[in-house]
């Protein structure tokens, strides 16, 4: 799995840099995570990042689209 | 900053006099004989003026428009929005339209980057030679984005010394940044403290993001007040000017603040600014949804004047719009969009700008001489009599806005002992907008200022007039164009005159309204888009 974000994303650019993998960018008026860079902060945080930071809940959010992700053996 | 600061004084010279000169004539003038007995602290009242502080502070502050109550006259400030992230989450504040509180309300319409805001700054520097200070204050926290914030300082450190350079922050994150503070000579920080003590802090701040983790209640409370006195003291011990800003929240910190004002101003603070909220459902903040309200315009007094005795408290903040352009309250953004400045040919003209801040030093002399003067009309009357005053003005310290063109009043409180003593500004919606002399709008007027016994404007329509006597409010236009502290202690002078004979009762006024004014119609205007 990797994080997506809403639609309800307010384009404050918190969760940008604070990204571990650089998987967030700005896109068209809100900000978007790119699903193949994504580790959910496994092996960096003990949680998500943009999720902490984002001051919308329920934005920064698991996308069941994508596999679970699996850290290197 | 050396550079700068010599080439200001040389300029100053070539209009006749040094900047020091004329500051060392401002303070013989302003004397403050009134309070040298009785072992007072030497004191004219709230201004930060030289008298309250030391020299070395007077020296940063005297031309700042925020701090400096008597500059805020003359001189201008602008905020560019590059900052648009923050780290923490405030109960006051929708972080989908901007924060209506702390110094960074209002709406920001555009988002710069520090390319832009930088040729910004510069353009508006070459065409309003007043503007002495660049702020960076959000629409987030600027040190949440450090990179941002210290870009666009840089960028303009290289190209306008001159122009002096502040910040506005939470402080959760200050004590990591306050080296690079230093290194880019940034002489102002304004922190954002609403609580010492994490129990208050608790129903302030629902959540921080510090290191890596998500911290709530009380334990996030900890850290941020942990982190503001340390960044607080940080500063102090590099000589870089600190100013409080408090958010004075009805039942949650109001009395507490008096707490706050005594923990900043032992670690150095200079200035302490408290606010009113500001707090509507439309807001959409936890505070406007729980139907917090904010206080009215007594209660700030009464809780300004109970922190005045240990600090310069500072009364003329309105709140501004963190892209707010020209001098306080007179917002030129509109002429400075960022398509019509990157279309602009900027040339950056030095030594134009400190010719006319010598004749601004000129002009700052006359209205402290034209104070110092009328006090002595007061002299040896005595009365126990306090009255409220709202005045209209453009600014120059004068009495020169029209009654239906003001969208703020400033306020002054008049009495035998102070003389005519700025105690804030208020708000209103332009009378004049949309139609003259609508019976709504004038009303909204009357309840912002109804604790005033008159209203002193440059000029006043026959039917507003008489409206506001009848709401007990005199309409006053003999003084136009005339010194604001001049006029008040002449009309005061007859006010106490009449009383002793009779030919004036005086009764005492109630309280009045706080309105969110500008904040309220912009938050709708962006729901809107
Ligand atoms: S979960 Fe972590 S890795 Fe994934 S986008 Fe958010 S911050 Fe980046
Ligand atoms: S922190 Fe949340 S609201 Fe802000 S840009 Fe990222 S996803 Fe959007
Ligand atoms: S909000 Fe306006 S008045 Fe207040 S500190 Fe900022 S610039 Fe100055």
């Amino acid at each position: 799995m990797s994080l997506k974000i809403a639609a309800s994303c307010v384009n404050c650019s918190a969760c940008e840099p604070e990204c571990p993998n650089e998987a967030i960018s700005a896109a068209d008026g809100i900000y978007v995570i790119d699903p193949a860079k994504c580790t959910e902060c496994i092996g960096f945080h003990d949680d998500p990042q943009c999720a902490l930071i984002c001051p919308i809940e329920e934005t920064c959010v698991i996308d069941n689209n994508y596999p679970r992700y699996q850290p290197a053996a | 900053m050396e550079l700068s600061e010599r080439e200001v004084a040389e300029a100053a010279v070539k209009a006749g006099a040094s900047a020091d000169e004329i500051m060392k004539k401002m303070a013989e003038h302003k004397g403050c004989e009134t309070n040298s007995d009785g072992g007072k602290k030497a004191s004219c009242g709230t201004e930060a003026g030289q008298n309250d502080l030391a020299p070395e502070i007077w020296e940063k502050v005297k031309n700042h428009p925020c701090y400096s109550e008597e500059a805020h006259h003359h001189y201008a400030r602008m905020h560019v929005a590059v900052a648009p992230a923050c780290n923490i989450q405030c109960n006051y504040c929708n972080r989908k339209y901007d924060c209506a509180n702390e110094s960074r309300p209002g709406v920001v319409s555009e988002r710069l980057t520090p390319e832009q805001a930088a040729k910004k700054v510069l353009a508006v520097a070459s065409t309003i030679p007043q503007m002495t200070v660049l702020g960076i204050a959000g629409p987030g926290d600027p040190l949440a984005n450090p990179e941002k914030t210290f870009k666009t300082f840089d960028l303009i450190a290289k190209t306008a010394p001159d122009i002096k350079l502040c910040l506005s922050t939470n402080g959760l994150t200050l004590p990591d940044h306050v080296d690079t503070i230093a290194r880019y000579n940034v002489d102002h920080v304004t922190i954002t403290v609403n609580m010492v003590d994490a129990e208050v802090g608790a129903k302030i701040y629902p959540w921080i993001f510090y290191k890596h983790k998500r911290y709530t209640g009380k334990e996030a409370a900890q850290i941020l007040t942990d982190r503001q006195m340390q960044g607080l003291e940080m500063l102090t011990a590099r000589g870089i000017l600190s100013k409080i800003n408090s958010v004075m929240i009805p039942g949650v910190n109001d009395q507490h603040l008096v707490e706050v004002n005594k923990a900043v101003k032992s670690r150095g603070a200079f200035l302490h600014n408290i606010m009113p909220l500001i707090s509507a459902a439309e807001h959409g903040t936890v505070f406007g949804l729980t139907g917090q309200r904010g206080p009215t315009a007594q209660e700030l007094k009464r809780l300004q004047d109970s922190c005045e005795g240990e600090m310069n408290m500072m009364r003329h903040c309105r709140q501004c719009r963190a892209d707010a352009v020209g001098l306080l309250g007179e917002d030129r953004s509109a002429e400075f969009t960022t398509e019509k400045i990157m279309e602009m040919d900027v040339n950056y003209d030095l030594a134009t700008r400190q010719a006319y801040q010598a004749r601004v030093e000129e002009e700052r002399l006359a209205v402290s001489g034209a104070k110092a003067n009328e006090l002595q009309i007061l002299a040896g009357v005595e009365s126990d009599i306090k009255i409220l005053i709202a005045v209209a003005t453009k600014g120059s310290g004068r009495i020169n806005e029209h009654f239906g063109h003001a969208a703020e009043f400033q306020i002054y409180e008049l009495s035998t002992g102070k003389g005519a003593h700025f105690i804030g500004h208020r708000r209103v919606d332009l009378y004049c907008q949309g139609g003259y002399g609508e019976e709504d709008a004038l009303e909204t007027v009357i309840r912002a200022i109804k604790d005033c016994h008159a209203v002193f404007v440059a000029k006043i329509g026959g039917c507003p007039k008489k409206d506001l006597l009848a709401a007990g409010i005199e309409a006053v236009d003999e003084f136009a164009h005339e010194f604001i502290e001049k006029s008040a202690i002449t009309y005061f002078k007859r006010y106490l005159e009449g009383v002793k004979d009779g030919s004036i009762i005086h009764v005492e006024k109630g309280d009045a309204e706080i309105r969110p004014g500008e904040v309220a119609v912009d938050v709708a205007a962006v729901a809107a888009e």
